[in-house]
């Protein structure tokens, strides 16, 4: 690291913070990077919604967060998982469906998991983890704790049910939850113009009685302060906020679509790319003196060197052993048809 | 051993386990101030105060969530559903999040948690107030799912499936509520998940059913016994899993069933138990098994309509003799 700029305990810990987002962001990029090539030559299967481009709404998010308390989120849940702590091995593993993965192999990108961290998943219906949010703290408040539950989830998520029904609960019995809105602007291949009567979609927290703020999610110290005041407000006085972080997906909606020409035009894209909020926290601190371009090169390697380790692990990892196909259905492995199911598991092996 | 209604066990087994163990709550609409649009909550919100006895908005999607994620960070929720037909709008808490947490996050999430409320018909409340879904719910792989059909299973029944680490479905009655019988008042006494009960022997034929159509298990079983048919009345209590055992015992007895269900007939409860019985008892049987459902349509209101839709003893009678090829 560059030496520069440490005059004062301050600006050391500014130096020392400005790291630990760019490492933390470079580490998803360079890890999603290596999931889309995975993905291309058959490692991973299924669905995989890629993070590039949301970086510093992961990365200023949960640095704002204590240990204790919660997360959760939706399908595109790789970078979060990362930035909350989760290793790159185990997150790889589960997309290549081993048994070192985060959930055994068993919930795939989709379905990340782990409750030492108190990340809550991976939830695979647009909106369905929304009150699931509200009802972690509802529990919170319950036991009289000072955690909050942070909970993240598409523009497009506002326009169904339960983010209604949960919002409005959660402002009622002021649970400590932030609702956090990523909004990059499409719902799959539908743009926001497209789906949804009010674009201002942080409006939305009036209905509910509940402050709505937006922030810049390209630019990682905008997302940390905004989040700062939202977690506070929970934590503090039991309010829940509403938050819109304006992003952009880089990618396309799921590794089946193309990032542009269709439902997106290359212009738009290309334009919406000038914002790259690793390009543009890396500018800062270069620009502050907090780094060199030497610093960023070899942070760049590590996190590359960091994927690329975790595709080793992952491609290593022994694939779930047939009979873990029936652990976990229920916590006491009583299956009504557990007799034929033995039998289908036997013929199977 | 005391005499007291569905209703009374119900409040009786959620106020011993609120007292039981703090982590223990109720939600729903109307169940706190209103004391339960059944009364089944009656007198809870007094004892227990709001904290733990809370009533919901009408959000049923939203107050299932709230129980999951409450359940996740560690509490025992239990969700009440005015009735199951409003439980249709918070399948996907019940199916995509509550039945898949444990396996899709390789059992880091227990899910203890109870969904209940009343099920299937009560009296010319018409086709979206009148549905039974135990087969619904039964299909799904980590739920379990009991339908008491007693004070004393309703009792013990929801006791147990309180105490459970899995998310539970109790499917009651609003025609069982004010039904009484003998119930234990011990605390300590719960009834297992799984296990079937024989309501009534006999070696003529076997009566297979469960929830609100045990009591016309039992009215059917009395007029064969008049005709000098003695049927054997299993009463499977739980549905999943379901007490294949009992079931494949009772028909090598009798050699012959009848299965009784209060929902429709495709892809019903019945057919499964069929399966079970062809698949343990298929040297056993001397006639082919018949089934006794509700009629293939929504319920319609007219009281004579609904009366010729529903399942009934008459119609139970009529297929314990066909089963048993007597004259009707």
């Amino acid at each position: 690291m560059a030496k520069k700029n440490t005059s004062s305990p301050a600006a050391a810990n500014a130096r020392d913070t400005a790291v630990a987002y760019l490492h933390s962001m470079l580490m998803q990029r360079r890890f999603e990077e290596k999931s889309a090539e995975a993905y291309a030559i058959g490692k991973i299967g299924g669905f995989c919604h890629l993070y590039i481009g949301q970086e510093a709404v992961s990365t200023g998010t949960m640095a704002a967060l204590r240990p204790d308390d919660y997360v959760i989120t939706a399908y595109r849940d790789h970078g979060l998982a990362l930035a909350r702590g989760m290793t790159a091995n185990e997150i790889m593993a589960e997309l290549f469906g081993r048994a070192t993965g985060c959930s055994g192999g068993k919930g795939g990108s989709m379905h990340l998991f782990d409750k030492k961290l108190n990340f809550l998943g991976g939830h695979g219906i647009v909106g369905g983890h929304i009150p699931i949010a509200a009802g972690v703290a509802f529990a919170i408040s319950y036991r009289g704790g000072d955690q909050v539950c942070v909970c993240f989830f598409g523009e497009a998520a506002v326009n169904i049910g339960a983010f209604h029904e949960a919002l409005n609960m959660a402002s009622l019995w002021n649970l400590p939850v932030v609702f956090i809105i990523e909004n990059n602007r499409y719902g799959m291949g539908t743009a926001i113009s497209r789906s949804t009567a009010q674009q201002d979609v942080v409006k939305r927290a009036a209905s509910y009685a509940m402050i709505g703020t937006s922030v810049d999610g390209q630019d990682v110290f905008a997302v940390r302060k905004e989040m700062d005041e939202a977690i506070e407000r929970a934590r503090k006085e039991q309010r829940p906020t509403l938050v819109e972080v304006r992003t952009t997906r880089f990618m396309g909606h799921s590794m089946s679509d193309a990032a542009s020409g269709t439902y997106r035009s290359k212009e738009e894209l290309d334009q919406s790319m000038q914002r790259d909020p690793i390009v543009l926290l890396k500018t800062k601190m270069l620009s502050d003196g907090m780094i060199t371009e030497d610093d960023y090169k070899k942070m760049d390697d590590e996190a590359k060197a960091a994927a690329q380790a975790a595709w080793d692990f992952a491609d290593a990892s022994p694939e779930p052993s047939p009979e873990e196909l029936f652990t976990h259905v229920l916590s006491d492995e009583s299956t009504v048809g557990a007799a034929n199911d033995a039998e289908l598991a036997g013929a199977g092996r | 051993m005391t005499v007291m209604t569905y209703r009374d066990a119900l409040n009786q087994a959620l106020r011993e386990e609120l007292t039981r163990d703090e982590s223990v709550f109720l939600m729903g609409e109307e169940v706190a101030e209103y004391n339960g649009a059944y009364k089944v909550s009656r007198g809870l919100l007094e004892e227990f105060g709001p904290k733990r006895i809370v009533d919901t908005p009408i959000t049923e999607l939203g107050f299932a969530g709230v129980g999951v994620g409450a359940a996740m960070a560690g509490l025992r929720p239990i969700i009440e559903f005015m009735t199951w037909n409003f439980a249709l709008l918070a399948l996907d808490q019940v199916v995509n999040a509550a039945a898949k947490m444990l396996y899709m996050s390789n059992g880091q999430y227990k899910m203890p948690m109870v969904f209940r409320g009343p099920n299937g018909a009560a009296l010319q409340l018409s086709a979206q107030h009148s549905q039974a879904w135990e087969s619904w719910l039964a299909h799904i792989p980590g739920l379990k799912v009991v339908a008491p059909g007693t004070p004393a299973d309703a009792k013990g029944l929801l006791k147990a499936a309180i105490r459970d680490d899995n998310p539970v479905v109790v499917l009651e009655g609003e025609m069982l509520y004010n039904t009484k019988g003998e119930v234990d008042e011990n605390p300590d006494i719960v009834i297992p998940l799984g296990k079937a009960e024989l309501k009534r022997e006999g070696d003529h034929c076997s009566i297979i059913t469960s929830g609100k159509m045990v009591l016309v298990a039992l009215q059917a079983a009395d007029q064969l016994a008049k005709q000098g048919v003695n049927v054997d009345v299993v009463d499977l209590r739980t549905i999943r899993p379901m007490d294949v055992e009992a079931i494949a015992t009772s028909v090598a007895k009798t050699n012959r069933a009848v299965v009784v269900e209060e929902g429709w007939e495709i892809c019903g409860i019945g057919a499964q138990v069929v399966d079970f019985i062809q698949r343990e008892c298929f040297d056993d049987l001397d006639a082919p098994v018949v089934r006794v459902h509700q009629a293939d349509v929504p319920m319609p209101y007219a009281k004579n309509l609904e009366k010729l839709a529903k399942p009934d003893a008459a119609k139970t009678v009529a297929a314990v003799k066909r089963v048993m090829y007597l004259e009707d």
